[in-house]
């Protein structure tokens, strides 16, 4: 359990800590990946889907599960989660690109069109990035979601973006 | 002399949790808090809380706070601010060093029949050389510059400590535009929330484990200018050879807490030491009474946790208060604490909690067999 030195979540180490979709249900469209991993005691993702896709149950302490059948990946859950520790990724786009939906309470807000720099969950350059949408709505109570292109091969790696970034 | 049903001392979570339970409840409350504003530590906590939909979870810290403070004036409870009490005495008589509103202070003699001690915790410091240097500072004072007065304390922080208030504080300097350098940790594992962790990691933060702060700096102006860290053995004592230098301005703790016991002292409540619950705490029974009759306990100041489980004990303690003096039939507030222990309980599942789960059954254990029967204030 490196991420407990570390700090941060390999994918092999969120692997077999979470239930991720796997590569059919990525190539279905975009699905929610939720890399909570310790059981603690939070439940607003639960109902924070509509659509019933994510499941903590009682104690409040279970990790969450996500059933991918029912996720459509809208991203409601991104801002809802207080551990910030859930994403979506979509890998569909076409034309090798894939995009990484994430929650991103700095300033600047990033705008649609933005070129930065993707890093990955240790916060390390992985690729460039455009921003392809910017979501932020009174309900997520200040938390926007952003969502990069990015080259569909760093689709699981990538988690947010430098931040200050300027071209 | 002023005569309250309910006082209660100290306006964070518990206490005004408390307030509400004992004002909606009926009996003549008085919340009294030494700081200009009440709330506590809600209004630095600007990120979304954990928990249940029962504690606000997924809403900020500072937005539950206007919300107890409305509820607390729908309640009926009286506030005092920038109000200290001085002193507890026999009989329930409690010194306030009062706030007035036009700046002055006033001292005043209440007569409480019941009290309820919500004064929290407060930041433990760790020394090193340099330790006094301008510029070092514990984590909540970082916290409360950035969240409540929006100032920066300096432009490169190194945060010792990532147990959740140094991970937090850390995201959060970050948002209030500074560069959190690095993030040292004496243990060998890190020891808040991951997702806490990863956040910080994702915006570039190294976090360094088993490494420790030995010395801080001091530039040509007196102030830090950096700091010298070691790794550390087992023992925690750090292995010469592995010194590195970081360019810093602030130098930030977050270094654990303890709870803030002097008006417990002072009312005379029996102690005891529990480490997982940040050292002496007042001991008390599943009605949050401590060994003293009449005198209540909630949240920080009887074992260091975090606001949902201040804000549930907050409540079982205005519940008590109120039954004692008749506000509120046995059984219904047997009901009512019933129901707020178990989601307590809940709380203090899974591998963060449960520490603080045993150690807090452990104390209500030693207090039935020492206590038993709470003695009137002698």
């Amino acid at each position: 359990m490196s991420y407990i030195k570390t700090g941060y979540l390999e994918y092999s180490e969120l692997e077999s800590l979470q239930t991720l979709p796997d590569e059919k249900r990525y190539q279905e469209g975009p699905v929610a990946v939720i890399e909570c991993v310790q059981n603690i005691p939070c439940n607003p993702c639960e109902a924070s889907c509509k659509f019933g896709a994510i499941h903590i149950g009682s104690p409040i302490t279970n990790l969450p599960t996500i059933d991918t059948r029912k996720c459509i990946g809208c991203g409601n859950c991104i801002a809802k989660c207080p551990g910030m520790a859930i994403f979506v990724v979509n890998k569909t786009k076409g034309r090798g690109i894939a995009s990484v939906s994430f929650p991103y309470e700095y300033y600047p807000v990033p705008k649609v069109g933005d070129k930065c720099h993707a890093v990955d969950r240790k916060g390390e350059y992985i690729c460039d990035g455009t921003v392809s949408k910017v979501v932020n709505p009174a309900s997520y109570d200040h938390t926007p979601v952003v969502t990069i292109d990015i080259p569909i091969e760093y689709a699981n790696e990538v988690r947010s973006i430098e931040r200050g970034y300027q071209p | 002399m002023i005569h309250k049903d309910v006082l209660v001392i100290g306006a964070g979570p518990s206490g005004l949790s408390a307030a509400i339970e004992a004002g909606k409840a009926g009996a003549d409350t008085l919340l009294v808090d030494l700081n200009l504003k009440a709330g506590g530590q809600l209004f630095k906590q600007i990120h979304k809380f954990f928990g249940s939909s029962a504690h606000h979870s997924g809403t900020r810290g500072y937005e539950i706070g206007s919300l107890l403070l409305k509820q607390a004036r729908d309640a009926g409870v009286e506030i005092w601010l920038q109000s200290t009490v001085i002193g507890i005495f026999p009989g329930g008589k409690v010194g306030i060093e009062r706030g007035l509103d036009n700046g002055e202070k006033d001292l005043v003699t209440l007569k409480a029949k019941t009290i309820i001690i919500a004064t929290g915790a407060s930041e433990n410091a760790i020394r090193f050389k340099g330790w006094t240097t301008p510029g070092v500072m514990g984590a909540g004072a970082a916290q409360t510059m950035v969240n409540v007065n929006h100032v920066r304390p300096g432009e490169n922080i190194v945060m010792i400590g990532s147990g959740n208030v140094g991970l937090i504080v850390s995201y959060q300097l970050m948002q209030a535009g500074c560069n959190v350098v690095a993030l040292l940790e004496a243990a060998p594992k890190v020891g808040g929330y991951s997702v806490h962790a990863a956040k910080i990691r994702r915006a570039g933060v190294p976090i360094y484990t088993s490494r420790t702060i030995i010395e801080a700096l001091a530039g040509e102006d007196g102030s830090v200018c950096g700091c010298v860290t070691a790794a550390v053995d087992d023992h925690f004592q750090p292995v010469p050879g592995t010194e590195e230098t970081l360019k810093c301005d602030v130098i930030t703790l977050a270094t654990g807490m303890k709870p803030t016991m002097d008006l417990v002292k002072l009312a005379g409540c029996a102690l005891k030491f529990h480490g997982p619950l940040g050292g002496y705490v007042p001991i008390h029974d599943e009605r949050l009474e401590t060994s003293v009759k009449g005198v209540f306990v909630a949240g920080d100041s009887t074992g260091v946790e975090e606001a949902n489980t201040a804000l549930d004990e907050g409540k079982i303690a205005g519940i008590s208060a109120a039954e004692e003096l008749g506000y509120i039939s046995h059984e219904d507030a047997d009901a009512m604490r019933s129901e707020i222990w178990s989601r307590l309980d809940s709380l203090r599942l899974g591998p963060f909690g449960e520490r603080r789960m045993k150690e807090k059954k452990a104390m209500m254990e030693e207090y039935s067999e020492t206590v038993k029967v709470p003695a009137a204030f002698q």
